[in-house]
């Protein structure tokens, strides 16, 4: 089950988190010396119940926020180290998000809300516009270039989504509950197409609280209460 | 049905990589991003900006009526001429009225940029309807033994009849001003139509209409120098000299014209140019100009508050949008532009609407006042300056509001 780039014994960290506090105002404690890290191709799950801090792990990941203390290294870059400037650049060419709400502009075609995935990469438009209808054939999309989210399914709309995600060829792909909005039936094909892109060589990263699909996943990462529990790649990991 | 490309050789940043640098936006984009806002909520942006274009609409009809109003009287006194000069009696030192010496005429007639004189007397004659009329009931026209060549020097035109000529001006026949007519209730000149003047009959044989440049023959009844002599017993005494000046010499003239007309009470003679006192008129409107054209700033910077109302509107809804922006790469300097462009093009559509709405404005008021329609370019190009002002202004802070959200924050929002 396990993808192409996994497994190389030694090979860079995309992701490494050591040490990682985060405390929101008010002293709630969401990530507490957690640490992770995960190589240049995998496919990973981060699976907890809701409040065990999956979502801040996943923020983290993404630089969309700072840790309290402890270090997060993406890509080898320390964002500690980075403006908020060069972090947006980051998240523009390495990072791809895909949300459970799709978070697509009401009202606006498949093609250019996947389009604006390389808006923020000076891609000219006529170049933006081809590579996305290119990438939603990809997802199996063609025939719904033209359709405003409105007149889509869910699975579909996903879709579009991780279009988006994937436009750019980010290394890292990370997906918050990318089929919590979603039937069954949709839900599968939204994860064999997650599976599909990690088989092409993308680091994904899923965070679900659903064990059914964790349970597919090559590797687990299981949070509670903002620490690391257990990881099914190291085995348990004890609380420092 | 789903096909991969196979991702080939990934850049392997085994050292330290580069330092990411975020892509610049080109100009295109940045209109474009800015301008999604509104398509997406086009009745929220009609509604602004019709604030904007009512407020620019009001300063652009204010300013382009008056600059129309001052075109139609620049091009009356081109064709009128503004180098007409009058000569009327003061009154003397001791508050009785004077009169100008009967030489007066010739005078000034041998000033030399001089080009020509001509004048009527006022013969205390007084003019009625028919002879039922009470005494009292003139209705305030005065009967003035007039020149020849007094409908040329002022720029007087019959409407009805003609002007008096060598032969009718020894007969009892009378040129009835505008109003004058009207008062008399003569609508038009003829042989059948008299009037009661000087206690006899006379024949109207013509109607002027009115005279910009002489607006005191419009309530006058105009007879014959030699007829008023003879019969109403004028004493000959010229009231108004009319007299026109080489243009460039007007002012030299007007100065020793005084002198000139009674050099022994140069005192007792009033000079006016009446082509001043009808841009004096002009001015005179410069104040309600003033009020209108404030008016127009309140409604405009209520159109701008209605901007910057939309703009923190939207700003707070698109929080979701704002998060999702930040994480495709997005920088807070292309956040804040985002927004502030937004604001830019929702004013600029109020105030291009708002210049042509103003020019339509003007355009059917200048039209049904029979004047030619003007807006200054230096207004049209002032409106849509200020909306951009408005726009920067009205969109600076809720930009700055959007550019320093939290991407987390704003991606949590439902």
């Amino acid at each position: 089950m396990s993808g192409s780039g996994t497994g190389t014994a030694g090979g860079p960290y995309i992701v490494e988190l050591s040490g990682v506090d985060k405390i929101y105002a008010g002293g709630v404690a969401a990530l507490s010396r957690a640490g992770m890290s995960i190589r240049y191709g995998e496919l990973v799950g981060i699976i907890g119940p809701s409040g065990s801090g999956k979502s801040t792990m996943l923020n983290m990941i993404g630089t969309l926020d700072r840790p309290t203390d402890g270090t997060v290294r993406i890509a080898g870059h320390d964002i500690a180290e980075l403006s908020d400037r060069e972090l947006s650049a980051l998240r523009a060419g390495v990072i791809g998000f895909v949300f459970q709400h799709f978070h697509l502009a009401a009202g606006v075609p498949s093609i250019d809300n996947v389009a604006d995935g390389l808006l923020y990469s000076g891609v000219a438009l006529g170049e933006r516009r081809r590579r996305a209808a290119e990438t939603l054939r990809r997802v199996g999309l063609g025939h719904r270039l033209d359709h405003r989210p409105h007149e889509l399914s869910g699975g579909e709309r996903q879709r579009v989504a991780i279009a988006r995600a994937v436009v750019g060829d980010p290394l890292l792909l990370l997906a918050d509950e990318p089929t919590g909005n979603l039937d069954s039936s949709s839900g599968a094909g939204v994860m064999e197409l997650l599976l599909e892109l990690h088989r092409g060589g993308t680091t994904v990263l899923i965070i679900t609280h659903d064990r059914d699909i964790a349970a597919g996943l090559p590797r687990r990462v299981e949070m509670l209460d903002g620490r690391v529990v257990e990881d099914s790649r190291v085995g348990r990991v004890s609380a420092c | 049905m789903l096909t991969t490309t196979p991702n080939t050789a990934r850049p392997n940043p085994g050292g330290l990589p580069g330092r990411p640098s975020p892509a610049r936006l080109r100009p295109r984009d940045v209109i474009r991003v800015g301008g999604a806002g509104l398509r997406a909520r086009p009745l929220r942006v009609f509604l602004s900006a019709l604030g904007i274009a009512i407020g620019i609409a009001a300063m652009i009809g204010v300013v382009g009526i008056s600059a129309s109003s001052q075109e139609k009287l620049n091009r009356q006194l081109a064709a009128l001429g503004t180098n007409l000069l009058t000569v009327s009696p003061g009154q003397t030192f001791f508050g009785e009225d004077s009169h100008l010496p009967a030489e007066a005429e010739g005078m000034i007639g041998q000033i030399a940029p001089v080009t020509s004189v001509t004048a009527t007397g006022a013969t205390g004659a007084r003019v009625y309807r028919n002879d039922h009329i009470g005494e009292g009931q003139t209705g305030g026209i005065s009967v003035l033994a007039a020149r020849l060549d007094l409908p040329a020097e002022v720029g007087a035109t019959v409407v009805s009849g003609t002007w008096l000529n060598g032969a009718t001006q020894g007969l009892p026949a009378v040129v009835l001003g505008g109003k004058a007519a009207d008062r008399l209730g003569v609508v038009a000149a003829g042989p059948d139509q008299r009037v009661w003047l000087g206690g006899q009959w006379f024949t109207v044989v013509g109607v002027l209409a009115p005279v910009p440049l002489a607006p005191e023959l419009d309530a006058s009844a105009l007879v014959g120098w030699p007829v008023a002599e003879g019969r109403l017993d004028f004493d000959g005494y010229p009231t108004t000299v009319y007299t026109r000046a080489e243009e460039e010499h007007v002012v030299a003239v007007r100065d020793v014209l005084a002198a000139t007309a009674n050099p022994e009470n140069p005192n007792e003679v009033e000079v006016s140019r009446p082509s001043d006192a009808l841009a004096a008129k002009q001015a005179t409107d410069a104040t309600l100009n003033a009020l209108l054209l404030g008016l127009g700033g309140v409604a405009l910077i209520v159109g701008g508050v209605g901007v910057a109302n939309t703009m923190v509107i939207s700003v707070l809804e698109r929080r979701a949008e704002i998060g999702l922006r930040r994480s495709l790469g997005a920088t807070r300097g292309q956040i804040r532009s985002q927004f502030l462009v937004e604001s830019l093009l929702l004013s600029l559509i109020g105030g291009v609407g708002g210049v042509l709405l103003g020019i339509g404005v003007t355009a059917a008021y200048a039209t049904s006042q029979g004047w030619p329609s003007i807006v200054p370019v230096w207004a049209m190009a002032g409106g849509v300056v200020a909306t951009l002002a408005i726009g920067g202004a009205a969109g600076f802070y809720p930009a700055v509001r959007a550019a320093r959200m939290s991407p987390t924050e704003a991606l949590a929002a439902p």
